[in-house]
């Protein structure tokens, strides 16, 4: 039986509605990170599991039982909001202590258990310090700390690394779902930072407009994005627009801008369905000159930008047909660089490519993140 | 090594007084109880009816219900064309002292606050603590020592060899009012430039802005809610003044002086008096709840001029020297018209203590009997409706900060705010309208009902606007984490609101002291006289000695004080 299960929930705020119709499964002990852009109801999905807000319909399950109704406080999960919330007038033991105690636990007992989540977080020597004494990590780590201590078997983190800089959030990130883990909570991690998703989910769940666009495993989701706005949100891609030209047994032709032709491996297709072709942009390979010019999905271009970005270099190239297409290769040492303006071939392997209907909001409206 | 730590901190640790520990049993069993009586959704609601049906039933409705079921006895004074035209006369005096009051006032008190804030001298510093003084005397006492000061042959006539340098009449009133209601405004304006991030105005200094150029068209406009917030409270403090304004009034006569006089008027019929006061009431609460909420409207839309700069000018009125002297002349302005006034009822008051006044008043003889029986009401009153205010207003402020009716929660913020925007002689002619019919009622209730609602919205706006500080997710954190409504109330809330919740209950409580206008238009029988009713008839009684006077004054002024303290101590101590 699923831990957390959500039927057909829709939140509405006045005339915005937060969370549309939305069902998902969570199990116990699995780590999802909803993934989504501003105002796609993540956090709203966190205060519904929470009891923080109630659902206008629709069920909210945990551990089997109809949670609608019950309040915040009988639901047994812990709520760690982006900025943490922690309590300005308590001490760090204080507010670690402050679920056990609300829950009943004497008084010896609840500190106790404060200790214990202090040590394992490494916060212990800051006992009696006070919440704005301690730094970001250990903010983040202090909020921690008190949602293990209540005893929950829950744990709702809202943007927890959000607030903290690049480097350190990278390093906590990693000892975040360790101490998940390590605990078997259920962990559902709402973040808009597509890496750190890929790099500690079991699952992610890609919401959109309150709607869920794709739920799956970090490299399905990545590698078979299910939407353009999926591909477009989880890693970079390039789309090219065209329309089917020929469909065959083995794949079909697109037509692109200016004549220019490119083969996919996908056969649903209608001739003269109007289509956008995704790729992601390390599977873009430029070179400097084509091997064999009758060589399929070989298009000259001219480097218009370069990006230095450490373990990669990134080229923007447009293509002597005018479309743009960005590419990211491997910054290994010897390597040729190219230079901007310089020619060169852009080859796309068709079994890379992935075909969508074009959007009939058109393309630019897909892509927005906002 | 966990447990050692454990044990030192639970020794330690505050938490200690916030978890009721478990051999208290029948006080945890109690809180428990009271927990889970929090949880339940009826309860809650049944919490938060009361505090809306209590505001409505004893606040809000009351004074509109007594003025309208009496409104057809206005008829009676459209007869008395002498005594119609004196109360039309008095009505717009009220507004246009008022009006001149927060607008001088503004001028006056922005360059002060200015000078607290951005000043870098440890005089800032004491003129920032020496500001709150006139605040903190009760006007019926601040009326006496301005009148002492300006218009008594003591006072600073005798610099000028004369008797009065300033007679009792319309100057003296504006004088009066001028220096209770810049505090206020100084107070309001340097919390605002606290808060104001100076980042703006360094941004503009660096994009080639003079100082004056910068503030005027950079943190002015920025400033412009906390300005008309302000202007508001002087308007209000003005508009409402009674007891003080009649010691100073002279022949002069607003609103609220007409209605203390046509009260203590002695021949005129019931049913005219009736009449008269109805008539001038009902104008005062609703033109001045109009005038306020219209002026709440369009304030914010009114529009700083800072499309043109005059570099030139502004530069040389920005210059050190042209500073200097503002800050000489707004130190000057602070000094002789609103910090001396208020302290020179301290000079007679020590004369009373040497010349055997001080015995008389201890041991009660003579008039003193009355004035200690007036304080022990005043006290009364004021610690009555403190308590009331507490009980019924904490709901009521979470109603607000936490917009428990929705989108109907700013209509419910802008009536609570209704009792400190009318005259508060007015409200009690009504409120007096509404209770004396009430015969089994005792004065002295219909008397604590006055002064819950002149002081509810203080107590209520001031906790409202802490809470509404306090991120909701704290709340909802608490919540996750297994504690109830009322846990999250006493441990979160609570401990975070406390110094606002002292703050409020302070302001009701000096408010209640000082009230002289509702006190008056409630209490007839001299055994219910407050004590700021007793100074003005005293001050206008020639049986009652110059030293009595300043006495019963300075009593009134050190009382009061000793009680700001030790609330203040009580609030420190709890921190």
């Amino acid at each position: 039986m699923p831990l957390i299960e959500l039927v057909n929930v829709t939140k509405r705020y006045g005339n915005v509605t937060a969370i549309k119709n939305l069902s998902l499964k969570m199990n116990d002990g699995e780590y999802i990170c909803v993934l989504g852009p501003t105002g796609s109801g993540k956090t709203t999905l966190l205060k519904l599991i929470a009891g923080i807000v109630k659902p206008d319909s629709g069920e909210i399950y945990i551990d089997g039982r109809l949670v609608n109704d019950v309040p915040p406080q009988e639901r047994n999960v812990a709520y760690v909001p982006q900025y943490y919330a922690l309590f300005p007038h308590m001490s760090v033991i204080d507010n670690v202590a402050f679920g056990p105690l609300s829950r009943g636990f004497s008084r010896e007992e609840a500190y106790k258990v404060s200790m214990q989540m202090l040590e394992m977080t490494k916060l212990a020597w800051r006992a009696n310090s006070f919440p704005h004494e301690l730094s970001g990590g250990m903010q983040q780590r202090l909020a921690l700390a008190r949602g293990l201590a209540s005893g929950a078997k829950i744990l709702l983190l809202d943007e927890p690394l959000g607030a903290l800089d690049a480097r350190l959030r990278v390093e906590l990130r990693y000892k975040l779902r360790g101490i998940a883990k390590k605990n078997k909570l259920t962990t559902i991690h709402v973040t808009h930072d597509q890496e750190e998703a890929m790099v500690v989910a079991d699952r992610i769940v890609v919401l959109r407009n309150g709607e869920i666009q794709q739920e799956g495993p970090p490299s399905q989701v990545y590698n078979e994005p299910k939407s353009i706005f999926v591909a477009h949100f989880v890693g970079g891609a390039n789309f090219l627009e065209g329309f089917v030209a020929e469909v065959d047994q083995y794949g079909s032709w697109i037509q692109l801008r200016n004549g220019f032709l490119l083969r996919v491996n996908d056969v649903n297709r209608v001739v003269g369905e109007r289509i956008v072709v995704m790729v992601r942009e390390e599977k873009v390979e430029v070179i400097k000159g084509a091997r064999r010019r009758e060589e399929i999905n070989l298009f000259p271009g001219a480097v218009s930008e370069v990006s230095f970005l450490g373990d990669f270099v990134s080229y923007s190239i447009t293509l002597d047909n005018g479309d743009k297409v960005s590419s990211r290769m491997p910054s290994v040492f010897g390597l040729k660089r190219f230079g901007i303006g310089e020619r060169v071939y852009v080859r796309l392997k068709p079994e890379n490519l992935r075909v969508y209907p074009y959007p009939p909001q058109g393309l630019y409206k897909e892509l927005e993140v906002i | 090594m966990i447990k050692y730590i454990c044990d030192v901190i639970i020794r330690e640790t505050r938490m200690k007084s916030v978890f009721p520990s478990r051999n208290n049993g029948s006080m945890r069993k109690l809180i428990r109880k009271l927990d889970e009586l929090s949880s339940r959704d009826s309860i809650k609601y049944l919490v938060y009816a009361s505090s809306i049906l209590f505001f409505f039933a004893f606040i809000l409705l009351p004074p509109i219900i007594g003025i309208l079921e009496n409104i057809s006895q206005v008829e009676t004074i459209l007869h008395e064309p002498n005594l119609l035209a004196r109360a039309n006369a008095a009505i717009i005096q009220s507004f246009f002292m008022a009006f001149i009051i927060a607008t001088l006032d503004l001028v006056a008190a922005l360059p002060l606050a200015w000078f607290i804030v951005r000043s870098r001298i440890e005089l800032a510093h004491i003129i920032d603590t020496m500001v709150d003084i006139p605040f903190l005397i009760p006007t019926a006492a601040l009326g006496y020592s301005t009148l002492l000061f300006w218009g008594r042959p003591d006072g600073i006539s005798r610099i000028f060899g004369v008797e009065s340098l300033v007679p009792e009449g319309f100057l003296l009133v504006f004088l009066l009012h001028f220096s209770f209601s810049y505090p206020v405004i100084v107070r309001v304006m340097v919390g605002e430039l606290l808060n104001y991030k100076e980042v703006y105005e360094i941004a503009a200094r660096t994009l080639g802005a003079q100082p004056l150029t910068a503030v005027r068209t950079i943190t002015l406009p920025l400033l412009k809610p906390g300005i008309i917030a302000s202007f508001l409270l002087a308007f209000a403090r003005s508009l409402s003044e009674t007891g003080a304004t009649v010691m100073v009034a002279g022949q002069w006569e607003n609103g609220p002086v007409f209605l203390f006089r046509v009260i203590d008027m002695v021949g005129l019929p019931e049913h005219l008096k009736s009449s008269v006061l109805v008539y001038v009431s009902s104008i005062l609460i609703f033109t001045s709840t109009i005038l306020f909420f219209l002026i709440s409207l369009l304030a914010p839309k009114f529009r700083f001029p800072i499309r043109r700069v005059f570099p030139s000018i502004e530069r040389r009125l920005s210059s050190s020297k042209i500073i200097r002297f503002r800050n000489g002349l707004t130190l000057l302005v602070f000094l002789l018209v609103v910090l001396s006034p208020s302290l020179f009822i301290a000079l007679p008051m020590i004369g009373a203590l040497i010349d055997g006044t001080l015995g008389e008043a201890l041991v009660g003889s003579g008039p003193w009997g009355e004035f200690w029986r007036s304080m022990t009401i005043s006290y009364a009153i004021g610690s009555l409706s403190t308590i009331v205010n507490i009980i019924f207003g904490l709901p009521a402020a979470i109603v607000i900060a936490r917009r428990k009716l929705g989108g109907a929660t700013p209509i419910f913020k802008a009536l609570i705010s209704i009792p400190i925007i009318v005259p508060s002689i007015a409200l009690g002619v009504s409120l007096r309208l509404f209770w004396g019919r009430y015969y089994f009622l005792h004065e002295f209730w219909i008397l604590l009902f006055s002064h819950t609602t002149i002081t509810y919205t203080y107590f209520v706006e001031s906790m409202a606007a802490a809470m509404e500080s306090i991120p909701l997710e704290i709340e909802e954190v608490a919540s996750t984490l297994g504690a109830k409504p009322l846990t999250i109330f006493r441990e979160i809330t609570l401990p975070l609101t406390k110094y606002s919740m002292f703050s409020g209950a302070v302001l009701v409580f000096t408010r209640a002291l000082g009230e002289t206008g509702a006190a008056k238009a409630v209490a007839r029988t001299k055994e219910f006289w407050t004590t700021p009713i007793l100074l003005v008839n005293w001050i206008k009684d020639g049986k009652i000695t110059g030293s009595q006077k300043a006495l019963s004054v300075g009593l009134y002024i050190i009382l009061s004080f000793i009680i700001l303290l030790a609330l203040r101590l009580l609030t420190r101590r709890r921190k």
